[in-house]
């Protein structure tokens, strides 16, 4: 019995490992492709040829011309996806968020007075995330206008562009993708 | 929770629940190898592998040793090849990032979690694994351990549905393992893959791509296979992520309707087993009981999670972020939260993701509230909320014969269950099946705790520390893979002993459970009398609740007042 147990196992581990581990996979990078190639490689974003960034995956924009995305527990490094893993009571959490806020409060000292949005200075899940609220968007605008001399309006009009609503009007958050914000607000000016 | 949280997860558990009927008759079809749909396009590949295989084999009857003797050597022949590539995957193809291959250590943890269904991950996959590693190890493996957790729970039934030959003929392993690949896991994947993909998640083999930033730099962006792997990863109750993120990670789950997607696929099956269930036994009235207790269960662990979450910290309040929700923002904790899933769909899918012992989130656990983290330790210790593939159900039922047993000491009635005494050898075996959970759990937490190196690996401290190793056993026995993540528990010790547990947690319970079966199915049937204890009924029900709860309480309450308990006082001062 153990000579004909041992032989089927054998045999049954090697077909389920290149019907499940190998066709597949490969199976559906062959659909996919067919189907759906700039969603299958990535949804990679182009600009004269050049690959400069993913629609899905946020990267770090410094200075007052941009839009910020959220902060990021891994350094904003697709290499490295990742939360910060802090608990509630982490004394490094709270002083996180104190100093984030402490920065954004000296460059505009009217945040003093006021909340935040809730996902403006808390670092996100995947490190990567590619959205911002509402409202985090809608705070921001004022500032962009202003560093790049564009009317209010302008701005407001290319954050309803990069905004998505709730799927159905009923699941996920409405929320503003900052890469293709940024992207189009680089456009919009006519340079890089 | 707001308006649209209750929407949002009212009509996600509806539509769960009204899937789990018709699908539930389908796997009753499948495994009483019934005419299915999809006969005409798999017979053909069933009719391939069964000749490879071997046609005396596959039709051989088994008892519950040969059943479970096939299973182990099985499982154990696949363990090892995927510790195998693991180990090798340096001088095999497809590693565009050049990755070595694993320690043995970390490739002994990583088979080890994969083919129990578990899919703890004591590593990042965009930083360790190759493209190669990533199918033929690990996606190759959640089809594996899917389909064995889903046959043990068939065998189960059939050794409860009384067949007349006293329990010799609890179906064939490899007849059964190949069937739940080729009508069940495999249709489906192949199907929803697509969807994923259109949605955004890559499945490509190019490993990386390089993107010129508009602010001037570089960023190095991996790619791979990910939706193939993801969908099998949800639909098997398995967990483990293609990147380190998990299913927080845009490539895992761009969008909400991907979100959306995941949640279903990681219900499906265990809701459908209690309805095959009551089919396979004949015990309609009875699966009914169960799944009303079990749904219960679950509403209120998704109750208290979203509502935690949503109500925030004080922390959070005293470093002037918003907590309501509105003005165009969600409020609440956002801590390791996604912006697309808000706090709704994130407690959500942790809160489903632990109750069927799945394991992935699309968001941080270790930063979840006291309350909310607590809801996904509760679920996995008491490991029986639906539960992940079969093995749910079966716990489930172990906890049945132990309520069967104390109502009859309490009445004075010989415990009877579906229709067979309930004798000495069943309850020393359920309650071992029952009481290597908490073994497992408490003496290597109590262990990590008392040594240095156990405690060195932590990411947070005091009674957030706890909970962190805490929450790695429990969900290493429970074969979840979830994790409080701010533990770093990449180390040899650690490795080991969270891979014992997880094989443990997974074949002694199996074993336990298919040896009570066995034992249940020699016995000759008793005929119900009036005075026979009714077991399909809402008293019943309420005691068999009752049940689970006292004794998953008493095990496990004074960890979690040390933990997450003591947490949450410290938190709230005030109440």
């Amino acid at each position: 019995m153990w000579r004909q147990t041992m032989g089927s196992a054998l045999r049954l581990t090697v077909l389920v490992w290149l019907l499940c581990g190998l066709g597949y996979p490969l199976l559906e990078v062959g659909i996919s492709d067919l189907a759906f190639p700039a969603a299958a490689n990535g949804s990679l974003v182009r600009v004269d040829h050049r690959i400069v960034g993913s629609r899905l995956i946020g990267e770090r924009f410094t200075g007052p011309m941009w839009f910020k995305g959220r902060p990021s527990a891994t350094g904003d490094n697709p290499m490295h996806s990742g939360a910060s893993n802090l608990g509630p009571l982490s004394r490094r959490l709270r002083d996180h968020l104190w100093a984030r806020r402490a920065q954004l409060v000296r460059r505009h000292p009217s945040l003093a007075a006021r909340r935040l949005p809730a996902d403006m200075i808390t670092t996100s899940g995947s490190g990567l995330d590619p959205d911002i609220s509402l409202a985090n968007a809608d705070l921001q605008a004022p500032w962009v206008a202003r560093a790049r001399g564009l009317p209010l309006a302008r701005v407001q009009a290319l954050i309803a562009h990069a905004a998505h609503g709730r799927w159905l009007g009923l699941f996920g958050e409405p929320r503003v993708n900052v890469q293709v914000l940024n992207w189009t607000l680089a456009a919009a000016l006519g340079r890089r | 929770m707001t308006a649209n949280g209750f929407w949002q997860i009212a009509l996600i558990l509806a539509v769960a629940f009204a899937l789990s009927v018709p699908f539930g008759r389908y796997l009753a079809r499948v495994f009483r190898n019934e005419r299915t749909r999809l006969d005409p396009l798999m017979d053909p590949v069933d009719r391939l592998l069964g000749r490879i295989v071997g046609r005396r084999t596959l039709g051989m009857p088994m008892g519950w040793k040969e059943y479970a003797i096939s299973m182990l050597v099985t499982n154990g022949l696949m363990g090892l090849l995927i510790y195998l590539i693991l180990s090798g995957q340096g001088l095999l193809p497809l590693n565009p990032l050049k990755f070595p291959g694993l320690n043995p250590f970390l490739a002994f943890n990583t088979a080890a979690s994969f083919i129990t269904n578990t899919n703890w991950q004591n590593y990042s996959g965009e930083t360790t694994l190759s493209l190669f590693s990533q199918m033929a190890a690990i996606t190759f493996a959640m089809f594996a351990a899917a389909a064995t957790g889903l046959v043990v729970a068939i065998a189960f039934f059939r050794a409860l549905a009384a067949p007349a030959d006293g329990g010799r003929n609890l179906g064939n392993f490899y007849q059964d393992f190949i069937r739940a690949l080729t009508r069940v896991l495999l249709p489906l994947c192949l199907v929803i893959t697509p969807v994923l993909v259109w949605q955004g998640s890559p499945e490509t083999l190019h490993g990386l791509a390089v993107a010129h930033l508009v602010q001037g730099g570089v960023q190095r962006i991996p790619l791979g296979p990910v939706a193939g792997l993801e969908t099998i990863k949800q639909l098997g109750t398995n967990g483990g992520g293609f990147f380190g993120a998990n299913s927080a990670h845009p490539y895992e789950n761009p969008t909400p309707l991907t979100n959306v997607i995941e949640i279903l696929l990681m219900m499906l099956t265990s809701l459908s087993l209690v309805v095959t269930f009551g089919i396979m036994v004949g015990q309609r009235r009875l699966a009914r009981v169960m799944y009303t207790v079990m749904a219960l269960m679950l509403v209120v662990a998704i109750g208290v999670a979203v509502h935690a979450e949503q109500a925030g910290t004080p922390v959070l309040a005293g470093s002037g972020l918003m907590i309501h929700p509105g003005h165009g923002q969600m409020g609440g904790n956002m801590v390791g939260k996604e912006t697309r899933f808000g706090i709704t769909d994130s407690a959500l899918f942790n809160t489903v993701s632990t109750a069927f012992t799945t394991g992935s989130v699309n968001s941080a656990l270790d930063s979840y509230t006291p309350l909310g983290g607590m809801v996904s330790l509760v679920q996995m210790m008491l490991n029986c909320v639906f539960g992940g593939k079969g093995v749910g159900t079966l716990n489930f039922l172990m906890y049945g014969i132990f309520a069967v047993f104390i109502a009859g000491l309490m009445v004075g009635r010989t415990p009877e269950f579906l229709g067979k005494k309930i004798e000495r050898r069943e309850i020393v075996l359920a309650a071992l099946a029952l009481l290597v959970h908490p073994l497992i759990i408490l003496l290597p937490t109590a262990w990590a705790l008392a040594s240095p190196g156990g405690v060195a690996a932590l990411g947070n401290t005091a009674s957030h520390g706890l909970s962190e190793i805490l929450y790695a056993f429990t969900s290493a026995a429970a074969n979840n893979g979830s994790a409080f993540a701010g533990l770093n528990a990449n180390t040899p010790w650690y490795n080991t002993a969270l891979g014992l547990v997880m094989l443990l947690g997974r074949y002694v319970s199996i074993i336990l459970m298919l040896a009570v079966g066995g034992s249940l199915a020699a016995k000759p049937a008793v005929p119900s009398t009036i005075g026979t204890l009714r077991t399909d009924t809402a008293l019943f029900g309420g005691f068999w609740f009752a049940t689970i709860i006292v004794v998953g309480a008493l095990t496990f309450l004074p960890a979690l007042v040390l933990g997450p308990l003591a947490e949450f006082f410290l938190l709230y001062p005030h109440g």
